[in-house]
């Protein structure tokens, strides 16, 4: 058997030699990379699930403005480019999915009732490329084109305005000299969205109709362009921002919503400090383990010094068993992180609290996801840690002086 | 001093490095807990009395269905009667009338659809922090005055300034149409970005005329000395209402049940990571108490057969873990209490944190306090952990037999 073997086989069944202390030491360890992998997939499923409904309102991993829109969303703030132009140069570059919008405040009024909301022109089909809210419709039917002369609403405006699909709403905002734009709309069609404010909050209408009440010829307020994957979209950036006109202001979503933007890297912090503050918890048990097995076995250590085993595989027999008390830990408290984890795919439904969720900006169905990384980041840490910290008993088991050791009581 | 006491203190001490390295996780644990705990519970209350005091009040009598709905003939009539009577029945004087509809609002330039409130000069300084944060101008005090107060950012996006003219438009109670011409009497920069974008509060008087409300209001806001009291003055309350009135009132967690849902949410996923810490620490403990036990083995069968009852010998492992557990939690709340009390100076920030904190009405750096209860609170959960985690070696002394454990080595 070759020298590796040794050490192995020695540090492996020194490890059972007491198996409560083991076992219960892998319980430690298990219940902690459970803790770490299961707790860490729930944050990862509402993040991503917060993400994924911010960029769904008005979407777009890409956002162009006039560059004073976003703190004055004004139909003055319009942007250099017309919607002709910007499709005309979208299709030249060979991007597909892009919109042009119109957004502007306004009141949209029932016969009975009046609310503040969000007023928005879109060409229906470029939307639906993005996946837009408004595309999820719940009752009658979708917009049928930038000239369709319906609105759809949301369910939750509906309700508090006390109308419905078929009626009629009156919206007014105002045009770029200030006089009142207004015009009546049939309500074609209501949506649904996750998040209850997103319904209050936004209607939808053709563009061109919603050009023409605004009298703003063929001008728009945003360009919203997606690309494949919402994490890296740098390229995009850099693309869109050759296409537009210098004065507009071209974003990336991460800036667009500072908070989502933030929650992202807040997450990512969180995730490691995580794993971290349930490594240190685990350290002095670890530490505690190896210190007791070393102590136990000063008369032995002292015999195979004597013997003539070097100091260093002494210290790395020590090392190789507390490395296998970890790496069994691990595999189970991963194996049951999978284990508990997968029966909750289809989401927990945590709608009890469903209004403190959307404070977060969160949706009252939380799906666990795992991700890779994350077990691969909690994995290497304990191993990395956990080797740092059986150094010292190691490295104390090693120097012992032989006779002293065999001597000791 | 007792004799099984000193004989548990001076077992601890056999092993002072096993023993610290328990302590240590204990501290570890105890210390992270106090912190956390004192950080969440002072910002929970930030966030409840922030949220509240802007606007909602403790209490409010309103008509049914109006908290969800807020349409406008939803209105409690002969409004003011009845708040005379609520502040003579329940003492209270911060006891305001308020009413509340959607209107465009139209500077020379601009227009944006806000939600107007009317309010009753005399004592909405009463019940909301608004009046107070006039940082221009002043609060209207005629209560038929046609001044009107708007938020910071709606000011700024409405280019206008205190002296300048507003010109109102919206639906009345009647659904019929309702206009006015207002001047801003002063700007309020409430630091909520929700209030200083949407809101405007015209007086009272003036806005019954204009939206034909006659003598009915939508609420009542109540603020109680205390949010303990709230449930008291809230059935106080109700049993002031005329007889054969519909009216409800709200505490307010029926009013805001974001709130206190966002802090369950919070405070589940918190004690879920806080019970992986106390199982943690509890191994750890098993693990230590469990060796001593077995390195007795020898000397408890010694004393066992000298008479000496298994049931004392359990008292006297608990009675060690009682020690530790003491030790441990002392320890833990002065590291804990120093750590808080380092930040309750300085500040507690973490990258990003202004943005989050931000959706809760908090501030982005929090000044925890330490309270006896969150001192104590964690670390006590620690301790009670960790002598049930003891009681495992402690009752394996029962299957002890004297003269085998005599033999053992």
């Amino acid at each position: 058997m070759n020298y590796a073997g040794i050490i192995i086989t020695l540090a492996w069944r020194n490890l059972w030699r007491n198996h409560r202390r083991t076992l219960i030491m892998v319980a430690a360890i298990s219940v902690g990379a459970w803790a770490m992998i299961f707790m860490t997939s729930l944050m990862r499923g509402m993040v991503n699930d917060m993400l994924r409904d911010g960029i769904r309102v008005l979407p777009g991993h890409v956002q162009v403005h006039h560059a004073a829109y976003r703190d004055d969303p004004s139909v003055n703030n319009l942007l250099a480019m017309t919607a002709g132009e910007v499709s005309a140069a979208m299709t030249a570059a060979g991007i597909e999915r892009f919109t042009a919008r119109v957004r502007v405040p306004a009141i949209i009024s029932s016969e009975r009732e009046s609310r503040g909301i969000t007023f928005v022109g879109v060409d229906p089909r470029q939307e639906a490329l993005l996946d837009a809210i408004g595309s999820a419709i719940v009752e009658g039917e979708a917009l049928s084109g930038p000239d369709d002369k319906g609105v759809i609403i949301g369910q939750k405006l509906a309700d508090k305005l006390d109308t419905r699909v078929g009626k009629r709403v009156v919206v007014m905002s105002q045009d770029p000299d200030n006089e009142v734009a207004d015009r009546g709309f049939r309500v074609v069609g209501l949506y649904a969205a996750n998040l209850a404010v997103q319904e209050e909050t936004y209607a939808f209408a053709g563009r061109e109709i919603v050009q023409a009440m605004l009298r703003i010829g063929d001008g728009v307020s945003e360009v919203a362009v997606s690309g494949d994957d919402y994490r890296d979209v740098s390229q995009l950036l850099a693309q869109v921002s050759a296409l537009m006109d210098e004065q507009d202001e071209v974003l990336p979503w991460q800036e667009l919503d500072a908070y989502l933007g933030t929650m992202l890297g807040v997450m990512d912090g969180f995730v490691l400090i995580w794993v971290i503050v349930i490594f240190l918890a685990l350290s002095f048990g670890l530490v505690n383990t190896l210190v007791m097995a070393v102590f136990e076995r000063v008369r032995e250590i002292g015999l195979m010094l004597a013997l003539g085993m070097r100091p260093s595989s002494i210290l790395a027999q020590i090392i190789v068993e507390s490395i296998l008390l970890l790496v069994i830990g691990l595999s189970v408290g991963n194996a049951l992180a999978f284990a508990s984890i997968v029966p909750l795919q289809d989401g927990i439904d945590i709608s009890i609290v469903a209004e403190g969720m959307e404070m977060f900006g969160a949706s009252s169905v939380l799906y666990p996801e795992l991700q890779m990384n994350d077990v691969v980041l909690a994995n290497i840490v304990v191993l990395l840690l956990g080797f740092l910290a059986s150094l010292s008993p190691a490295w104390r088991a090693s120097r012992y002086e032989p006779v002293e050791a065999i001597t000791k009581v | 001093m007792n004799i099984t006491l000193r004989l548990a203190w001076r077992n601890l001490w056999r092993q002072p490095r096993r023993t610290w390295l328990t302590i240590g996780a204990m501290v570890f644990s105890n210390a992270l807990l106090v912190f956390m705990i004192s950080l969440q519970f002072g910002m929970y209350d930030l966030m409840i009395d922030n949220t509240l005091q802007a606007f909602t009040g403790h209490i409010q009598v309103q008509a049914p269905g109006y908290k969800d709905d807020l349409k406008m003939r939803q209105v409690v009539p002969a409004v003011n009667a009845l708040a005379s009577d609520i502040r003579r029945e329940t003492g209270l004087d911060r006891v305001a009338v308020r009413s509340a509809a959607f209107a465009l609002v139209s500077s020379e330039d601009r227009s944006y659809g806000v939600q107007v409130f009317g309010a009753d000069p005399q004592h909405e300084a009463q019940v909301s922090s608004l009046p107070g944060l006039v940082r221009d101008g002043r609060f209207p005090t005629d209560a038929n005055a046609q001044e009107i107060v708007i938020g910071a950012v709606l000011a700024r996006n409405l280019r206008v300034s205190v002296g300048d003219e507003l010109t109102l438009l919206g639906s009345g109670r009647d659904g019929s149409f309702a206009a006015a011409v207002a001047t801003i009497s002063g700007i309020f920069d409430s630091g909520i970005a929700d209030l200083d974008r949407n809101i405007a509060e015209v007086p009272l008087g003036f806005f019954n005329d204009v939206f034909y409300m006659e003598d009915a209001g939508h609420a009542i806001v109540v603020v109680t000395p205390n949010l303990d009291d709230v449930e008291a003055y809230r059935s106080r309350i109700e049993s002031l209402l005329p007889v054969g009135s519909n009216l409800v009132v709200h505490d307010w967690n029926a009013l805001q049940p974001g709130l206190k849902q966002a802090i369950q949410a919070d405070l589940s996923s918190a004690f879920f990571m806080y019970g992986v810490l106390v199982v943690l620490v509890a191994f750890s403990v098993m693990n230590t108490q469990l060796m001593s036990v077995l390195e007795r083995t020898h000397e408890f069968g010694i004393v066992m057969s000298l008479g000496l009852t298994p049931g004392r010998l359990g008292r006297l492992v608990l009675l060690e873990t009682v020690l530790m557990g003491l030790a441990g939690m002392l320890l833990g709340a002065l590291v804990g209490g120093a750590i808080t009390l380092w930040f309750s100076y300085n500040g507690f920030s973490y990258p990003g944190m202004d943005q989050l904190a931000a959706n809760f009405n908090l501030p982005s750096r929090f000044y925890p306090q330490a309270t006896l209860l969150t001192l104590f609170a964690g670390p006590a959960v620690v301790f009670i952990g960790s002598i049930c985690s003891a009681t495992y070696p402690a009752l394996r002394l029962h299957w002890l037999h004297p003269v085998e454990a005599m033999r053992a080595v």
